[in-house]
């Protein structure tokens, strides 16, 4: 008899699943962690029920295991993100995100007329507020609010 | 010696502003010193800009240095389109030092990054204009003997006036009182107050000129630009409570000063000129010599 066809998104055998994004902001997470540009298996979930995001999205990458300081880099987009680190089947660590200290090359500058907004300047910000996020520019030294964030 | 530009005032520590300003007095003294001979200081003033460029160079030729450079950007590359990276890249090759004015914010933060040479920012935008402030410190403890402890009026557009936010900040290292006079539309931005409070220093909010004018210190003069107004009639309205008059000074503290970063059109009256306490001309004056001490501080030069 033939076997029930089956997707092959269940679990990974090794590597890292990031749970609780904002269903909105899966693609931006992608886009910072870089993951178009991987060759490692990924599978990701989107509008997936969620009672404290509403709608929430998962990604699972197999084989990959993230440093703290580039996982820290989606906190802007996904500040309640919950990392499980998987190996054998098994979750051996589970990790939360942090907002970092300094950001440098994710958001854009919300001051029109600062100079990373007019020349190709890798943007630099320091965070001088976590909660709500606020971000320092390093060149103009306005601030950016989380109501005004874009990720380049 | 590892290079060292001023792009904000911040840049330097208290200890390195009361170095520069004693280093001006000396300037004050005996401004004629030949430190910069051989070298060569490029001005690059992509908006133009008379005074602060006039007093720049006074600075440089007085200490024997050469000048490269434009006053506006016309004459340069940029009007073929040039990157400000290429611009400073280039020019730094031909230098020792960059002085340079821009339109856009953070554009001297990014040029010190680029160039091999010291940068300071004679005003980015909106930004940062350090030098004024340095000359202002300079102007306030020659004509109070100190920094600690003043009673600082400051006047005039307090919302857009960059020169007296930098002067605030830096003020509020040595426990100064602030007592900031603007029309509602101008008033000090919150960020700056809450700057204040976090600091733990003393400042009043007032709408017009009155009897407490009498407890300044420092009366610190700005322009009220009809530019900034959304609605003319308020300029109308309040075009003439701005200004500082000769009849207003009567019951002044004696060791009281008035500033102004120029140019002044009508907010200081004529009248106010021949005063002793009108102190704006020779604050300007006062800006060459401080300029002379920022550059030979940022190229290592002792006296």
């Amino acid at each position: 008899m033939k076997e029930p066809k089956q997707l092959s998104v269940s679990a990974i055998q090794n590597g890292t699943v990031i749970d609780h994004i904002p269903a909105k902001n899966l693609f931006k997470v992608i886009q910072i962690l870089g993951l178009d540009r991987f060759d490692n298996q990924i599978t990701f979930g989107t509008n997936l029920e969620s009672k404290k995001l509403g709608k929430k999205a998962i990604i699972k990458i197999s084989g990959k295991y993230f440093a703290d300081d580039d996982i820290n880099r989606i906190a802007l987009v996904a500040p309640d993100a919950k990392l499980n680190i998987i190996k054998d089947y098994e979750v051996i660590e589970k990790k939360v995100v942090e907002v970092p200290d300094t950001i440098t090359g994710i958001a854009r500058c919300m001051n029109p007329k600062c100079i990373t907004n007019f020349e190709a300047v890798t943007t630099r910000f320091k965070v001088v507020s976590k909660k709500n996020v606020a971000l320092k520019c390093y060149y103009c030294e306005k601030i950016t609010n989380q109501e005004n964030l874009q990720i380049i | 010696m590892k290079k060292r530009s001023l792009v904000s005032i911040d840049d330097f520590s208290t200890e390195e502003i009361l170095k520069v300003i004693d280093l001006a007095v000396e300037f004050e003294k005996q401004p004629i010193r030949k430190l910069l001979e051989g070298k060569v200081i490029a001005t690059l003033f992509f908006e133009p800009s008379t005074r602060t460029r006039l007093s720049f160079e006074s600075a440089i030729n007085k200490l024997g240095g050469k000048i490269v450079g434009f006053s506006d950007s016309s004459s340069s590359s940029v009007s073929k389109g040039e990157t400000l990276h290429d611009t400073i890249k280039m020019v730094s090759s031909y230098c020792d030092l960059i002085v340079m004015r821009h339109p856009i914010e953070g554009s001297a933060r990014y040029a010190s990054e680029v160039a091999s040479v010291p940068v300071i920012n004679a005003g980015d935008g909106a930004n940062q204009h350090p030098t004024q402030t340095m000359l202002d410190l300079y102007s306030i403890r020659k004509t109070q003997g100190r920094l600690e402890d003043l009673n600082i009026f400051m006047v005039g557009d307090l919302k857009y006036g960059r020169t007296v936010h930098s002067l605030m900040m830096a003020m509020s290292r040595w426990n100064a009182t602030f007592n900031f006079i603007a029309p509602e539309e101008l008033r000090m931005p919150d960020e700056f107050k809450l700057y204040l409070d976090n600091m733990g220093l003393k400042y009043y909010e007032h709408t017009d000129f009155t009897d407490i004018i009498s407890k300044a210190d420092i009366i610190y003069m700005t322009r009220v630009q009809k530019e900034r107004f959304s609605d003319p009639m308020e300029y109308e309205k309040v075009k003439n409570v701005y200004v500082l008059r000769n009849s207003m000074l009567e019951n002044t503290k004696p060791n009281m000063r008035i500033l102004h970063p120029l140019p002044r059109v009508n907010e200081i009256h004529p009248d106010v000129d021949s005063n002793p306490k009108a102190y704006y001309f020779e604050q300007a004056l006062n800006g060459v010599y401080t300029r002379q001490a920022i550059l030979c501080t940022l190229l290592g030069i002792k006296i």
